[in-house]
């Protein structure tokens, strides 16, 4: 396999520019003579179609919502951060790179970095245009709050409501083209399989949601937009329908999955109340500029937290790590609520949780102050769990909430498969082994709106692509493979609900291939997935029929595929024998008990090849080493 | 921590072209925590068993900021929680024993594709008449090169954040679009950037809601008291002046 990650030459600071100077152009009038398929409606995949059209292709856009507006980065709450400087605070598009490189434990490449963090203020400039409504100051300029893991303000809001304002600014930008025609826009579809001609990316199959039918789509070039893939955890913040289906199908034809196992665990959510439980909230990081975390210093202690004097409270954050104090990267804050649960510590029916205390910010901003900035998610939390944040501390346990790793995509955002470019969280390119807050949506509009639709002119330019039409042998191929998997699915008949195995392989992924990871968890987790698997596909019942609106179905097809990338992860978790960023391996911590890197031995993307031999899975691992030419690696410190 | 049994009359409904009808369904040990969504997984895993087609319902996100869910509830959109999605409707607000009528959002604009589930693809192309602010990729200027002042832009955002549920529509006697149309043209026609195309989006918007063959709005203000995010009726007033200003 060939893995150029296509990095130019030169200065850090040069890189983009001087790559944008360099790249060829498709003229005006040979715009409109290239098919554009778009692989999802959030923000990387609404911001690159309306880019695209703007610039004269014809696009096809394609979610599995019932509309564009609807995918899941409408759920972000708490913001996006640009390198503006507004606050004065000594920020730039270095120190913004630095933070996010470091932030994530320096698995990442330095020159997407870098480009994100330039990219990030044409981002706040173009959502502010579109009408975005991002929180002011009284003079009615821009005001920013400060995050998870920098020391600098920069993180701009619209209430807890972020990614939905971005999302409908892009969306709204989508649509505009809808209008003029030059998107056409397929919601309720599902991409179940990519088509690949002469090695290159040429068409997609799909399923239409409602009539179950399966059909195929030829293009020039593919844009995958689909979101990452945390819900193979079953329980996580992601939305229900979020899944890995199109990335994975693109993985088994050839498109290479990075770094599967960097899963980030988010620290803020509302802990799991009972089995029924079918998704867990997400409380805003942003929470942790006001509210203090603590456990009771003594074990057992069921006091309510009233009760509990202040110098009976351990502050963890606050007394390991005084200069970051709560506002520590999520990866730390992740695995010190593990570590304080583990240690019996924990609050809550459950033990499974930590106090997350606004009633210091109460006494010092006043009530109204908080209620302006958090309103929302205190009256989410409440709602959930019948308790007032005003009044008791929240209850708050990590979750599965981002996933770094995805498809393999070069500089320009594309996959080894030539004309596939993957964007988005469903690429592994900007955050390394841990993201930081605010991050998401900055790395979802950099790729759609500012870096894609330059890159794919340059693909096109370059390439002589044959026409081709979906009566190609390889589109009625990729269409009887997928319409067989679903009937074999519906043949099973057996007598154990889809819901029923994903719970237990979230199980499993949850205990050994969660927050911490260990040699001998990893490989009876491998050896445990096989197995369900296998019953899986001999004992899944999947009710109903496949010609026609069948959510259950939906959800089967995807579990399929949840069984493959869980075995995958683990492998990945088995093989990185450090710690870095959220992928803590026992076997590899400092004294203190933090993540444990090894930069001479694994500096490197870990890079999957999907083999089909003889109808059997196997797997082969490349590397792309990461050189770190800019910057020194240390080790990670919020000291 | 108490359990209850729970009565339901859920609307079935095979496809566009059936005429539909009520089942009644029991669900056993339903927990007090649980989402009103979570109590319909629970039951569709029992009729799974059964062998019995799932009820179909949309859902997304289940936190209340997609806007999938948009279940109509004893008659009420989104149920007896004021400014809550049905995904975040908890069973402590029903009590053992209740009998609970579960139908989708009715109007002729959403048409039924199964079960509870309906086609508001209408909105889409409300949005995509004129719901924007035309502004090409790359042409932005500095983003602080134009205030807004803070109560213009805090009152943008809550016209802003409407989730496009459609409950607004469902619980219309008119099945009058008008809240929605209203609170897009509220948030951009009052912010500078969205004042050089605000009378063309106004009437290009205001017409396609006609087009998808919504009602028009006689002021019950049903809508405002089934919106999951409190979106005001204020805005069809402000639509209404907009609309008239651009027109004469």
């Amino acid at each position: 396999m060939k893995l150029d990650p296509k990095v130019p030459e030169g200065p850090l600071e040069n890189k983009w520019s001087d790559h944008l100077r360099d790249i060829k152009l498709v003229a005006p009038n040979n715009k409109r003579k290239y098919n554009i398929i778009v692989v999802g409606t959030g923000l990387a995949g609404a911001s690159a179609a309306s880019s695209l059209a703007e610039l004269g292709y014809n696009v096809q856009t394609f979610s599995i919502q019932d509309s564009a507006r609807r995918a899941h980065s409408i759920a972000a709450q708490g913001g996006i951060n640009a390198a503006k400087n507004y606050p004065n605070d000594g920020d730039s598009v270095w120190r913004l790179f630095y933070d996010t490189i470091k932030g994530g434990d320096y698995r990442a490449r330095e020159a997407n970095v870098y480009r994100l963090a330039q990219n990030s203020n044409l981002i706040i400039d173009q959502a502010v245009a579109q009408g975005v409504p991002f929180g002011r100051d009284y003079g009615g300029l821009l005001d920013n709050r400060s995050f998870g893991g920098a020391q600098v303000s920069r993180t701009f809001y619209s209430r807890g409501q972020t990614g939905q304002q971005l999302l409908l600014g892009a969306y709204q930008a989508m649509m505009k083209e809808v209008n003029s025609g030059k998107i056409q826009d397929y919601p309720r579809q599902e991409m179940l399989d990519l088509v690949v001609i002469d090695g290159k990316a040429r068409g997609i199959i799909t399923r239409d949601l409602v009539s179950g039918e399966i059909q195929k789509w030829n293009a020039d070039a593919v844009v995958l937009c689909t979101g990452g893939y945390g819900n193979v955890f079953y329980l996580s913040t992601n939305a229900k329908n979020s899944n890995v289906t199109a990335a994975w199908r693109c993985h088994k034809r050839g498109a290479a999955f990075a770094n599967p196992c960097f899963v980030q665990i988010h620290p803020t959510c509302i802990p799991v109340s009972g089995d029924y439980q079918s998704k867990l909230t997400l409380m805003s990081e942003s929470l942790r500029n006001d509210g203090r975390v603590w456990v009771p210093r003594k074990k057992g202690d069921n006091r309510p937290p009233s009760e509990i004097p202040e110098d009976e409270r351990y502050y963890y954050l606050e007394e390991k790590y005084p200069s970051f104090g709560n506002l520590v990267p999520r990866d730390v804050a992740s695995r010190n609520a593990k570590m304080v649960t583990d240690q019996g510590l924990g609050v809550g029916p459950t033990g499974l949780a930590v106090y997350l205390d606004f009633r210091d910010a109460i006494k010092r901003d006043g009530k109204a102050v908080i209620e302006a900035k958090y309103g929302n998610l205190f009256a989410m939390y409440e709602n959930i769990t019948d308790d007032n944040p005003y009044e008791t501390p929240m209850r708050i346990f990590p979750a599965v909430h981002y996933t770094m790793g995805g498809l393999w995509v070069d500089y320009n955002l594309m996959s080894n498969i030539p004309g596939l470019f993957v964007a988005g969280e469903a690429n592994f390119s900007d955050h390394g082994a841990n993201r930081l807050g605010a991050s998401a949506l900055m790395q979802g509009l950099s790729d759609g709106y500012f870096i894609i639709p330059y890159t794919i002119g340059n693909y096109l330019a370059g390439e002589t692509l044959e026409p081709v039409s979906t009566s190609h042998e390889a589109f009625s191929e990729a269409a009887k493979t997928s319409s067989d998997q679903l009937d074999r699915l519906l043949a099973v008949k057996g007598d154990k609900t889809i819901i029923e195995f994903h719970r237990e392989l979230g199980k499993i992924m949850w205990n050994k291939v969660g927050i911490s990871r260990n040699r001998e968890g990893l490989e009876s987790a491998i050896n445990e997935i096989r197995a369900l698997r296998e019953e899986f596909w001999e004992n899944v019942r999947v009710p109903g029929e496949k010609n026609y609106y069948n959510k259950y179905l939906e959800f089967a097809n995807r579990v399929a595929d949840y069984f493959e990338l869980a075995e995958l992860m683990a492998m990945d978790a088995l093989q990185r024998e450090e710690s870095c960023g959220c992928h803590l391996r026992d076997e590899y911590q400092t004294e203190e008990g933090e993540a444990l890197r090894n930069d001479e031995e694994f500096s490197f993307v870990a890079v999957w090849e999907y083999l089909n031999v003889n109808g059997k899975l196997e797997t082969r691992m490349h590397k792309e080493p990461l050189e770190f030419e800019f910057v020194e690696l240390q080790q990670r410190s919020y000291k | 921590m108490s359990t209850m049994t729970i009565n339901l009359k859920v609307w079935r409904q095979k496809n566009r072209n059936d005429s539909g009808h009520f089942e009644d369904y029991t669900v056993e040990d339903v927990n007090e925590h649980m989402s009103f969504l979570e109590m319909l997984d629970v039951l569709n895993e029992k009729l799974i068993k059964e062998h019995i087609d799932p009820i179909e319902f949309d859902y997304d996100c289940r936190e209340g900021i997609c806007g999938s869910c948009n279940l109509v509830i004893n008659g009420v959109a989104h149920g007896p929680k004021h400014k809550t999605a049905t995904c975040q409707l908890h069973m402590r607000n029903y009590k053992d024993g209740d009998t609970i009528v579960i139908e989708p959002p009715r109007s002729a604009a959403f048409p039924v594709i199964k079960d509870l589930v309906v086609d508001r693809s209408a909105f889409d192309r409300i949005i995509a008449a004129g719901g924007y602010i035309s502004v090409k990729t790359g042409s932005a200027p500095e983003a602080n090169l134009i205030p807004v002042p803070q109560d213009v832009s805090n009152t943008a955002f809550d016209y802003a954040t409407c989730i496009g549920c459609g409950a607004c529509v469902a619980a219309c006697p008119n099945s009058s679009a008008a809240l929605f149309t209203g609170a897009k043209l509220a948030h951009l026609n009052r912010l500078p950037q969205g004042k050089p195309e605000r009378d063309k989006r106004t009437i290009a918007m205001v017409n396609q809601m006609e087009i998808e063959g919504f009602g028009d709005c006689s002021n019950h203000g049903e809508c405002e008291a089934v919106c999951p995010v409190g979106i005001s009726i204020s805005a069809i007033a402000e639509m209404r002046r907009s609309y008239m200003k651009a027109v004469f």
